[in-house]
């Protein structure tokens, strides 16, 4: 299915730009093509059908949903929308306001709020496109595993404790206030109202990400071209206990979005470097932003944002570790 | 004179927001003040959750997304 991109780099690459195939420049711009047309082709057809189907969902039906529902579920739909409901990341401040304002618990909230950025449409279009199912699923089930044991962790620790004042507040009159009618009616989409929906999401996230998916399989490409076959299998690959935690502590300070970060897992795994860690420097670069949590200061006292910090430093680390002694097996 | 506010953490979206409507209302010579809301405690008040949204005369008309050039035009000609 994807061999029509294989055949427009290599006639690209090779006939009209006259690059050989044998030597590392062809070899990488091949791939640089391949992937960039590739993934550009995917997002713009599969970002506006998703957008069509889920045209109707958004952060307040969301909450509404949430508000009032059983703890032992809660954490699991949170953690599902979250992967599902489109949110800039510039709006989580708000997201939390009015989730803890509606009387949500703070570890529900947060299992919406950690799954989102690890888990979106883009994100599990790539993988597919990249790694296959079986590492989608995989990275689908790691990630909302984290969202999900996340928020029951700071729910345990009852890190509500922790916020800022005026959002304690707001989160005790939420849950004192156990009246569902304010629920907003939702209107009735059209077809037509459906399309230009999906039409301005198209445009909105593939003008966000395709500057991503440059860099990303940029770097890929350098990596694939570059770095000598079988180096960092030979210096990485067999899975030392350190690898995990640097990998992760090297993850923090780059902050990219799930999308730059793919392309590179990609060429990561091929040359050898073990699933666990790829995973665990991937997730981490995604999801534990400094950007984020200054965002997040405004919300919470600096105990909670040092907790949720090293809770996730650590469940990266972890997840890197099981995966990394268990894929042999897979 | 119509009081405009636009809800927003800072992003680029809201930035853009702002200069729109100023745009919008330099073009059709309408008075306005507007008014950039960066406090999230000031956000929650309007029960808004995705920004950036905008306010008029103290009601929320727009939310989670920059707004459309003819939206703009309705709300400062009305």
């Amino acid at each position: 299915m994807f061999q029509i991109f294989t055949d427009f780099a290599s006639w690209l690459i090779y006939d009209l730009c006259g690059i050989s195939a044998d030597t590392k420049l062809g070899d990488a711009l091949h791939f640089f093509v391949e992937d960039v047309s590739k993934i550009f082709f995917l997002l713009i057809v599969m970002i506006y059908l998703i957008a069509l189907v889920r045209a109707s969902l958004n952060v307040e039906r969301v909450r509404d949903f949430l508000a009032g529902k059983h703890r032992g579920v809660g954490y699991i739909m949170g953690s599902g929308f979250g992967a599902i409901t489109p949110f800039c990341s510039c709006s989580s401040i708000p997201v939390f306001l009015g989730f803890t304002s509606a009387g949500i618990p703070v570890g529900i909230t947060m299992s919406f709020l950690i799954t989102s950025p690890l888990i979106n449409e883009v994100a599990v279009l790539l993988l597919m496109s990249l790694l296959g199912w079986k590492f989608t699923l995989l990275y689908i089930i790691v990630g909302m595993s984290v969202g999900v044991l996340g928020g029951l962790f700071l729910d345990a620790i009852k890190a509500e404790r922790w916020l800022q004042s005026f959002a304690a507040e707001a989160l005790q009159r939420g849950q004192a206030n156990t009246t569902e009618g304010e629920a907003e009616q939702q209107p009735v989409l059209s077809v037509k109202e459906r399309h230009a929906f999906a039409k301005d999401e198209t445009f909105d996230i593939f003008g966000r990400v395709w500057k991503w998916v440059i860099i990303g399989v940029g770097l890929g490409a350098a990596l694939h071209g570059f770095v000598p076959d079988g180096w960092i299998e030979a210096n990485l690959g067999d899975g030392e206990w350190w690898s995990v935690p640097s990998a992760v502590l090297l993850g923090i300070p780059l902050y990219s979005n799930a999308t730059g970060v793919i392309p590179i897992m990609e060429s990561l795994i091929t040359q050898g470097l073990p699933v666990g860690t790829t995973l665990a420097f991937c997730m981490s670069t995604v999801a534990a932003s400094f950007p984020e949590f200054i965002l997040l200061k405004q919300v919470m006292q600096w105990r909670l944002l040092a907790t949720l910090f090293v809770l996730l430093l650590v469940a990266f680390t972890v997840i890197g570790w099981v995966l990394n002694i268990v894929t042999p097996f897979l | 004179m119509k009081n405009i506010k636009v809800l927003g953490s800072g992003c680029a979206k809201c930035q853009k927001t702002a200069e729109l409507i100023q745009r919008i209302a330099d073009e059709k010579n309408v008075q306005i003040v507007l008014e950039k809301v960066t406090d999230p405690m000031q956000i929650m008040t309007y029960n808004v959750m995705s920004t950036p949204a905008v306010v008029m005369d103290e009601s929320v008309v727009h939310k989670g997304s920059i707004p459309k050039t003819t939206d703009v035009e309705e709300w400062l000609t009305e």
